[in-house]
């Protein structure tokens, strides 16, 4: 039978061949919950009846959304967290050691063929790796805490082929971006989604997780991609030897194939309140910003905070303009520090957050914009208040776009930044 | 019984239903559910009454895992959720929960519109325009976990998580 990875790896996992449109139980390989959960796992891990986790390797927690503990209620789950950690015998990852979702490849939990859970939406982003995550809610993270396995309507699939190397100040945001704009906010509503093509072969692994975490903007269950030379490199820096790759046969039945030409892309720019309103950044060109965020689960990764570096090197932030800049995790922050980003970031007038999911959400104690206000962050939604103020716009744009705007002071295409410069951001690394 | 109809359009994501730095100021549940909705719809969460049914367009409920947007809504006493269609996980969390949530053509409900709801025959009453609307049957293991109140005592009734015969 011909199988999408969705059903290949959900196979594997049944060990019986399983098609799209079925429900089943399958094992969880690793489960994880967070510090912005209300109610938290832990709690309904006890209101289920739970007394101790299936299998302290396969369960973690992370103290992501809210690094700063800025507030009595924050310090006081992060409290509650690392005794149920403690207990437990779970490993929790402190404040400042990143968000979740750069974490877990970090620490070498994505591995090809995994089935993964996490009580965040952005869980998807592991999907890069060839494996199968999605995000669930505190009761059916609960489950997979107690019981190592979870009921799953196994998805159809819905393919984007990308052929293509993108421009010089295009990026894999304005990809994903684009590819959102093309099937809406819940185009991909209860499907995998399968990115393939030479336009994805040719991007490092941090521009594939920009494309993966995303794929819940268009409502996807799992956004997925292929092992490559790329992905090989990475699991094998990582020591990860004992995986196997599950590649998609071409001929299994899909629901939708979309063709994407990355050679054509230009920069592109989602307009509030949703992540699908999306057009050239030239339809936007002039519009007034106070505000610009660099970060989060979408783009804070090194590769992210060097083409905004590159964008504003040699520039300087507009008058009246704020810029936050965050690592996505502790060791971005550190590459970034070693290679003079930070330094170049501050004497410039950026602040920094917290590695972490500072400046995404209003939950995080960072970055919050004014009344009145236009913001431009290369986070991944821009619903109306999201980032704790009902009363200010935001828009979503890939980081050096985001950065040619600071600098302008009002949305501005990045790619004038670039010229001359061979680098685009997306070449393998 | 009937409840009166809350009506609210397209793509009513988590952030709007409750924003994340409520989450942040309080661990309290009946604190955050003041909160509710309140980013598009300041009265809200004073106007609805115990009974009442959220009526929406599509993909309701899209964005975060947060499972507190579907916790202030039993707070609030809020009986269903009616929409065109509901995003993936806040459907789930929305049964997890023992949250009814249906999927239903809400296009010709009005604020304010009595509406009712037959579990058994599998519809939604407009009383105020004498219409019945179809409700799309839910796969059976979530009817089950829904008629059990939610997954935990979905669990605590069979003692393990099992599909139910089909």
């Amino acid at each position: 039978m011909k199988q999408t990875i969705t059903e290949k790896i959900f196979s594997q996992h049944l060990s019986r061949e399983v098609r799209a449109g079925e429900v089943v139980i399958s094992p969880i390989d690793f489960a994880f919950s967070h510090d912005a959960n209300r109610p938290q796992p832990l709690e309904t891990f006890f209101a289920l009846g739970g007394d101790r986790v299936f299998d302290p390797s396969k369960v973690a927690m992370f103290l992501d959304h809210a690094p700063n503990s800025h507030t009595p209620a924050v310090a006081e789950m992060h409290r509650m967290m690392r005794s149920f950690a403690a207990d437990q015998g779970i490993k929790i990852y402190p404040a400042g050691r990143g968000i979740s979702h750069q974490v877990i490849p970090e620490e070498g939990h994505a591995v090809p063929g995994r089935l993964i859970v996490g009580s965040d939406s952005h869980t998807c982003t592991a999907g890069a790796f060839n494996l199968l995550a999605t995000g669930v809610g505190s009761n059916d993270l609960a489950v997979a805490m107690m019981l190592g396995k979870l009921w799953f309507k196994v998805p159809q699939t819905i393919r984007f082929m990308v052929e293509g190397s993108l421009s010089s100040g295009v990026f894999s945001k304005d990809l994903i971006l684009h590819m959102i704009g093309i099937v809406g906010a819940d185009g991909a509503n209860y499907r995998a989604v399968e990115f393939l093509g030479s336009g994805i072969r040719e991007l490092d692994m941090e521009a594939r997780m920009t494309i993966t975490n995303m794929a819940v903007e268009m409502g996807a269950k799992f956004g997925i991609m292929e092992v490559d030379e790329v992905t090989r490199r990475w699991l094998s820096n990582k020591g990860i030897t004992d995986w196997q790759r599950y590649d998609t046969d071409l001929e299994a039945e899909v629901e939708a194939i979309y063709h994407v030409r990355a050679d054509e892309l230009v920069p592109m720019v989602a307009a509030p309140p949703s992540p699908d309103k999306v057009s050239p950044v030239t339809d936007f060109a002039g519009t007034k910003i106070q505000q610009a965020t660099i970060g989060t689960s979408a783009n804070g990764q090194l590769d992210d905070l060097r083409a905004a570096a590159e964008v504003l090197r040699g520039n300087k932030i507009a008058p009246g303009v704020k810029l936050y800049v965050t690592a996505a995790s502790k060791l971005a922050y550190i590459a970034a520090q070693h290679e003079g980003l930070i330094e170049l970031f501050v004497e410039k007038g950026a602040l920094i957050g917290n590695p972490g999911c500072s400046g995404c959400t209003g939950a995080s104690g960072f970055g919050t914009p004014g009344d009145g206000e236009k913001m431009i962050t290369s986070a991944n939604r821009n619903f109306i208040g999201r980032t704790g103020n009902n009363k200010a716009e935001i828009y979503l744009a890939s980081p050096a776009t985001v950065m040619a705007s600071a600098i302008e002071g009002a949305i501005a295409d990045p790619r004038p930044y670039f010229f001359g410069s061979s680098k685009t951001g997306s070449k393998s690394s | 019984m009937a409840g009166r109809a809350q009506l609210f359009g397209d793509n009513i994501n988590t952030d709007y239903i409750i924003a994340a730095q409520h989450k942040a100021s309080t661990l309290d549940m009946a604190l955050m559910a003041k909160h509710a909705l309140e980013d598009i719809d300041p009265g809200f969460a004073t106007r609805v009454r115990p009974g009442d049914v959220v009526v929406a367009g599509r993909n309701f409920g899209c964005g975060s895992s947060r499972e507190a947007a579907v916790h202030v809504m039993k707070v609030l006493g809020v009986r269903a959720i009616l929409a065109q269609s509901f995003a993936r996980i806040y459907f789930r969390n929305a049964i997890n929960t023992g949250l009814p949530v249906l999927e239903c053509d809400t296009s010709e409900i009005r604020q304010d519109d009595e509406i009712e709801i037959d579990f058994e025959r599998g519809v939604a009453i407009n009383l105020t325009r004498k219409q019945e609307l179809p409700v799309t049957p839910l796969p059976p293991v979530m009817q089950a976990v829904l008629a059990a109140g939610g997954i935990s005592a979905y669990l605590k009734e069979h003692g393990d998580l099992v599909l139910p015969p089909s």
